[in-house]
């Protein structure tokens, strides 16, 4: 059994008229695994991620997807993450008011009460998220400030990075985190993910571009493009894409 | 011709009436103010929706019931009810039915430059400082404030001295206690000389099943350059009816900070009128409302510009459950010498309920022609983004509602500035939230 196991997944957006983006769409995630999964703009990535992670915009309305063996769609947002599901957003939110450290800590103890563990002490807190922070070049200044206010794009990605070292989760999605990052920032991002890879945790990582790939090397490359995965192949897939563009499945969908 | 004519007296104002009756004649210029108040009273009645300044709140018929004057409570009483701002290191004062409770309350050991009575002593000795009980018009007839003016027989008198820097704050508690419904009057003067710096705060507490009624109204006069923060915690019972007035006048380059943190009663106008009179001075007026079941709160700000180059900011936070309902009205004007004047006004609320209900009115009457000047409303739901990124988080819904409506009320409240108090009111803030569940 695998770890995630996404199987013919057909969604809408939610509503009367609302569109079909994804079309029958199927993947097997393994633990230790790390998955890319690249495709033209629009190409329904980011909902994927969504509905992965429980937004109710969408209505999925054929298809499955099981974590260990349950069923993921029945789940609350709240209980996936106390499951183990991760996303680390395209667009970051930014929650004026609370703070990142309350805003961390409210997370990983209602994750860890839900699963039935036990509290996380302050010292050990603090302790976990001082490590973490200073190997992404987090300041204290940014922790004590409101969730993403006033970040930078790149330091957006770099939180949401700190907040998967912490939330130590199974299957990290990472929805386009090299965007906006120029190549210094890019390294230390990667640097990030690659500490976290682990023989228990499962990746899928979604990207417009081969770049990221270069630091974060995955097991699988699959293509998606209008809401179904086209072609799957291991890293070399990657490369051809970046020599050749995605004009092969442009030209299909025309 | 005045064509409101309004033959029937309701019961609750056949009982005002009824109380007023007992005002004696003869006396001095307080006297004659009380008799003035009552007249104007007794001309108008209880505000009702025709009357522009309470439009959203009904006072004719959200007052139904009669009640008479609260009579003294007991010391025992009054101590156990007043419960409110306990662990704040401050001088405090209890105020209970409308009268200072001297066994409860810290007069003596004062500071070098800070007076402290009560308005009954300074009443019967005929205190010199009563020249300036009175003499803040709000500009307009306020039936609430009249009452007060015409009924109250004690509060607190405060004169700081010119150049006094008080660092421990003064707390006002106000509480009533009692087995029945009954209207207290309570009125202050706070006088904070030139180039003194002072923190007031204020509570008002009493029982939840009784429909009594708390008439509080304050007059700070502030002098140039002085330095005044007013921290203000109402948490009247959930039946009661609140009505208070804070009236300030402010000096040249002085600056005043006043905040509220409302969620009590089922009734509540506060109204407040500020006249700048100074050059450059820079006033703040802000608070939080917390309300739910079917609660009506009503925050009334009337901002006098009449000095220049004075800066102006409100900002009021409401949080709507169930049935509530807010108001929110903010009135600047900007008369013709106060050039460069510099004011902005926010009303945000975030509606929790379904059915609540808020109503802003925010207005400007501008005379002078170089001036910036701005008001602005927004209400709306919790957004359903930062509440999705929470929760994607592993955050439960009622704990993510929690922590946003936190921070959407914590903007308002960091604007206090004393830590203690500032502290406490966050933790009442978060405790009403954690008690909706
Ligand atoms: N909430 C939504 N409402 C309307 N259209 C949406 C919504 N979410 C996605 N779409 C549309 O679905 C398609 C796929 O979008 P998206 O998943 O963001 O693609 P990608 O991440 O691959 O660029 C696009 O055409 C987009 O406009
Ligand atoms: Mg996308």
């Amino acid at each position: 059994m695998a770890l995630l196991e996404i199987d013919n997944l057909h969604a809408k957006i939610d509503g009367e008229h609302g569109k079909e983006i994804l079309k029958g769409l199927s993947l097997k995630v393994n633990p230790g695994e790390v998955h890319a999964i690249m495709g033209p703009n629009g190409s329904g990535k980011s909902t994927l991620s969504y509905i992965l992670a429980g937004k109710d915009d969408y209505e999925v309305t054929d298809g499955s997807v099981s974590l260990d063996g349950e069923d993921l769609l029945e789940m609350e947002i709240d209980e996936r993450a106390a499951k183990g599901v991760f996303l680390a957003f395209q667009y970051p939110v930014e929650v004026p008011g609370v703070a990142t450290m309350t805003f961390l800590r409210s997370a990983l103890n209602a994750q860890r009460k839900k699963r039935g563990e036990e509290e996380i002490s302050t010292p050990d807190f603090l302790r976990l998220v001082k490590d973490k922070a200073a190997g992404l070049g987090i300041s204290q200044d940014m922790l004590r400030r409101g969730v993403n206010v006033g970040f930078s794009g790149g330091e957006k990605k770099r939180a949401e990075i700190l907040q998967m070292a912490v939330l130590e989760p199974k299957v990290a999605i990472l929805d386009e985190t090299d965007s906006g990052l120029d190549i210094d920032a890019l390294k230390v991002v990667s640097e990030g993910v690659n500490a976290l890879r682990s023989p228990d945790r499962a990746m899928i990582v979604i990207t417009h571009y081969q770049r990221l790939l270069n630091h974060i090397v995955p097991d699988f490359v699959h293509v998606m493009h209008k809401g179904r995965i086209v072609r799957s192949g291991g890293k070399e897939l990657a490369l051809e894409l970046e020599a050749n563009g995605y004009a092969e499945y442009q030209q299909d969908a025309a | 011709m005045n064509a409101d004519i309004r033959p029937i007296r309701t019961p609750a104002e056949q009982a005002i009436l009824a109380s007023l009756g007992g005002l004696p004649a003869g006396g001095d210029r307080l006297a004659d103010l009380r008799r003035a108040a009552a007249r104007s009273f007794e001309e108008h009645g209880l505000p009702h929706r025709r009357v522009e300044e309470w439009k959203y709140t009904d006072l004719r018929t959200l007052m139904r019931e009669a009640v008479p004057l609260a009579g003294p409570a007991a010391v025992a009483q009054a101590d156990a009810a007043a419960r409110l701002l306990r662990g704040v290191e401050a001088r405090r004062i209890v105020v209970a039915n409308g009268a200072v409770v001297p066994e409860l309350s810290d007069l003596a050991g004062l500071e070098e430059g800070l007076r402290l009575t009560t308005l009954s002593a300074a009443l019967a000795s005929g205190d010199e400082v009563l020249s300036r009980l009175g003499g803040i018009l709000p500009g307009r007839y306020d039936a609430s404030l009249a009452l007060n003016t015409a009924l109250a027989k004690d509060g607190v008198v405060i004169v700081v001295a010119p150049g006094a820097k008080i660092e421990r704050p003064v707390h006002v508690a106000h509480v009533f206690a009692g087995e029945s419904a009954a209207a207290s009057y309570a009125r202050s003067l706070v006088v904070v000389g030139a180039g003194a710096s002072f923190t007031y705060a204020e509570s008002f507490e009493g029982p939840q099943g009784l429909a009594y009624q708390a008439n509080a109204a304050t007059e700070f006069v502030v002098g140039d350059e002085a330095h005044l923060d007013v921290v203000r915690l109402q948490e009247d019972g959930a039946g009661a009816f609140h009505l208070a007035t804070l009236l300030f006048d402010v000096g040249r380059q002085a600056q005043v900070h006043a905040f509220t943190l409302a969620s009590g009663a089922a009734v509540a106008r506060t109204s407040l009128y500020a006249t700048l009179s100074g050059e450059g001075s820079a006033v703040g007026f802000n608070g939080a409302s917390l309300l739910k079941d079917r609660q009506h709160n009503d925050a009334t700000l009337f901002v006098d510009h009449q000095a220049p180059g004075c800066e102006s900011r409100e900002l009021f936070k409401t949080v709507l459950d169930d049935t509530s309902r807010g108001v929110f009205q903010g009135k600047i004007v900007v008369r013709q010498a106060a050039q460069k004047t510099d004011g902005r006004m926010m009303s945000r609320a975030l509606l929790l309920g379904d059915d609540a209900e808020m109503d802003n009115k925010p207005e400007l009457e501008i005379f002078a022609d170089d001036v910036q000047c701005g008001h602005g409303a927004t209400c709306g739901a919790i957004d359903d983004e930062l509440l999705f990124y929470l929760r994607a988080r592993g955050i439960p819904l009622t704990e993510a509602q929690s922590l946003l409506v936190q921070a959407f009320v914590g903007e308002a409240v960091e604007t206090v500035e004393h830590d203690g108090l500032r502290e406490a009111l966050l933790e009442r803030a978060e405790g009403w939230l954690k008690a909706r569940g």
